[in-house]
């Protein structure tokens, strides 16, 4: 009783997070996972329908260009996403000088609410007056059509959601690297490592854990790209830029077959759970 | 990475309020009741629409004075009706009892038992026998009716009159065939950079239903009858499909910007720099409601070289869950606010009054029904805007038979948006490729459908 009450306030606390993770967290998981093999229509009580809504998911003519969209987009954002930031923090950790302006700009994508960012990026790739293509203009380079076709489009996305989602993991970066003991690199520069050496034997090393972590991160959150598609093209030209969890939407709320959408939800959250749990292992190892 | 989170939390709590299911749909009882009852309705207009909010509001009071014992309760969510709020509102026991729904959510709506049957309740709407037949029949399913129709309307071609007179067009003679479209949409794109001559849509969706509609009119079909495979891999689709290619890429008269979603299209028809757009008549008042265009600046005329029109327009449906005294006070709403001639939305004289755009022939739903004729003289005697420019679409659309929406519309839509989007992004489209395409996908998912 008396280790109880020494620990109220501790319980007090887990048992807020508790309640927010199983309301809006837990439960829609399973609520998501029951829908995933029902019929509904909202009103009258749900129908058992079996592997029914997956076959409809299988079925739909956008579902493997969603999915191939959606690696693609996802490879595409791990080489801008994963390998910027970090270049980006070695940089600012080099610094001597204006290190927290510097910061703060590299920060201030993130603090734009993402409507707002896209929004901006959609005025940036406008065919006409945008911005990107007056800046072709200046260097006498031919305009692109970006978002308007099917060979720029997604890439166009890509270079949108790393924009928005830099400033976060180059902070993260950055105060891994600024963990590495200044000794490392005093030792190696003796041993006469020039920049890069110092980079693959110091600092790689060094921040392998979090690279790990944030590679997984990535991968999980990328995989999941809406608003750009659903704000910027519509999942076009030509469906280039369907995605997965767009075409969740469009299922939904769409077409209002939300068990297909729920299914679809299972197959995509089955595919990032691959990539949660080979995380948390490494995770694991690493502490072992 | 904080989207995209957020979205999958936000879809799956949407999807996870389903489970909520209710019994049976409640049969109103056939006579009166003095019981107390509230009921909420959808469609006030919002705050930054005061006199409309207002005029609203005055007929909430006199309804209610004339109803002792039902309290009106409004909702002013824009627009009336979202799909994406629809499905979890209705599960989550937010939905209006008296709820609006366009034309193309329909089939949707009633086969999933969204919407109350009220058959045994139409008595309720007085002028209910001089609804076009053909509207009343969209909202019904074997033979059980689930809705009033409000809106109702066929598409024809908008065009920008004040463009049409800068490039040497007589805009008192609008283009009848595909080929004067063409001709007018070059010259007005001539006038110079950031003008298009004719705006069309590509995605979200949007594109297909406009192919749909321009497939219509050239006297093509979606579906076969039976509704069991595609039809629109015909000389109608890819007759379709190449006007747009050559406008866009021999004709350069389509701008170089791919449209997605309703509002893109309007906000350019707005800016006035568009000059012609496949349309129904309130194209004409949104662009000027809601958009900033000059009223005097446009007109509708009737669809090119049309054989038939899709059908566009709206209903008034009951909440499933509602209570037979709920029943009766929607319904008694929805026949004093939208089917009352001189009262209501139809109250033309006050409309004029307080600045709205009256005139357009944007609701054909009474037809030449005693109660379409009344409100049309009506509508005519108070028009403040020239419904001279509406004339050639008057007359050309009483001569088109409408047409519905093909089932599963808004799934075909989205295969449709894939040749929309080619055609007007790549100058090497292969029409017979997409059309051959799209229709293997359609009968795909036509099979799946069952």
């Amino acid at each position: 009783m008396g280790v109880l009450r020494r620990n109220l306030t501790a319980y007090g606390f887990l048992c807020a997070a508790l309640f927010c993770f199983t309301v809006f967290a837990w439960y829609p998981m399973v609520r998501e996972f029951i829908l995933s093999f029902q019929k509904t229509d909202l009103i009258n009580s749900p129908e058992w329908v079996g592997l029914a809504n997956f076959r409809g998911a299988v079925q739909d003519p956008a579902f493997w260009e969603a999915w191939l969209n959606t690696v693609e987009f996802t490879f595409l954002a791990l080489l801008c996403g994963y390998a910027v930031p970090f270049v980006v923090a070695l940089v600012l950790n080099e610094l001597r000088h204006a290190r927290a302006y510097l910061r703060f700009v590299v920060y201030l994508p993130v603090m734009l609410p993402p409507i707002v960012a896209v929004l901006l990026f959609r005025w940036f790739y406008d065919p006409g007056p945008g911005l990107f293509n007056q800046i072709l203009d200046v260097f006498g380079v031919p305009p692109l059509a970006w978002l308007d076709s099917s060979s720029t489009a997604l890439i166009s996305l890509v270079l949108v959601a790393t924009w928005m989602n830099m400033g976060s993991a180059t902070l993260i970066y950055l105060a891994a690297l600024q963990n590495i003991p200044p000794e490392l690199y005093e030792a190696a520069e003796l041993d006469g490592a020039g920049v890069f050496r110092r980079i693959r034997h110091v600092t790689i090393p060094q921040t392998r854990l979090i690279l790990l972590l944030m590679l997984m991160l990535q991968i999980v959150a990328t995989m999941q790209v809406f608003i750009e598609p659903y704000m910027l093209t519509g999942g076009g030209p030509e469906n280039a830029t369907v995605t997965v969890a767009y075409l969740m939407y469009q299922f939904a709320f769409s077409q209002m077959n939300y068990g297909q959408a729920g299914a679809l939800g299972m197959m995509l959250m089955l595919v990032l759970l691959v990539f949660a749990a080979f995380q948390l292992r490494s995770t694991r190892e690493d502490a072992a | 990475m904080r989207r995209s989170t957020g979205l999958v939390l936000v879809t799956v709590l949407g999807l996870a309020a389903t489970a909520c299911g209710s019994g049976e749909p409640a049969a109103p009882a056939a006579g009166g009741s003095a019981q107390a009852v509230t009921i909420t309705v959808a469609c006030q207009p919002a705050k930054t629409a005061p006199k409309e909010r207002q005029a609203w509001d005055d007929d909430v009071a006199t309804f209610m004075k004339e109803h002792p014992g039902v309290t009106v309760k409004s909702t002013d969510q824009q627009p009336c009706f979202d799909p994406k709020t629809f499905g979890p509102k209705l599960a989550g026991g937010q939905m209006e009892t008296v709820f609006v729904v366009p034309v193309t959510n329909y089939n949707d709506v009633i086969s999933q038992g969204q919407a109350l049957d009220i058959t045994q309740h139409t008595g309720l709407v007085k002028n209910w026998n001089d609804l076009r037949t053909d509207a009343r029949e969209l909202v019904t399913k074997d033979g059980k009716v689930y809705g009033v129709p409000n809106v109702l309307y066929s598409v024809g071609l908008v065009y920008n009159r004040a463009l049409f007179t800068q490039a040497g067009l007589d805009p008192d003679n609008p283009p009848k065939t595909w080929a004067e479209v063409r001709d007018a949409a070059k010259k007005i794109a001539g006038l110079g950079p950031g003008y298009v001559g004719y705006g069309e849509y590509s995605g979200g969706n949007t594109g297909g239903w406009h192919f749909t509609q321009a497939i219509y009119g050239r006297g093509g079909d979606i579906l076969t009858p039976d509704n069991s495979k595609a039809a629109f891999n015909s000389p109608e689709g890819k007759a379709v499909l190449q006007t747009l290619h050559d406008m866009r890429w021999v004709d350069n008269s389509m701008g170089n910007k791919l449209l997605i979603g309703w509002e893109s299209l309007m906000v350019a028809m707005g800016g006035g720099k568009v000059g012609m757009m496949l349309g129904a008549p309130d194209v004409v008042t949104d662009v000027v409601t809601k958009f900033k265009g000059k009223v005097s600046d446009y007109g509708i005329t009737g669809f090119p070289e049309a054989k038939a029109s899709l059908s566009g327009g709206e209903a008034y449906m009951i909440n499933p869950k509602a209570t037979p005294e709920e029943v009766k006070a929607g319904l008694e709403w929805v026949d004093f606010r939208f089917n009352t001639v001189g009262k209501g939305r139809f109250d033309f004289a006050r409309g004029k009054a307080i600045g709205n755009p009256v005139g357009v022939p944007d609701n054909a739903v009474f037809g030449d029904s005693p109660t379409g004729q009344a409100l049309q003289a009506d509508r005519v005697k108070n028009a403040s805007l020239p419904v001279e420019n509406y004339q050639t679409y008057v007359d050309a659309a009483a001569t088109i038979p409408p047409k519905a929406e093909p089932a599963h519309a808004q799934e075909i839509y989205a295969v449709l948006d894939v040749p929309m989007s080619a055609v007007l992004s790549r100058k090497d489209a292969n029409i017979d490729e997409l059309l051959a395409d799209a229709e293997t996908k359609v009968n795909n998912l036509l099979a799946a459908k069952g």
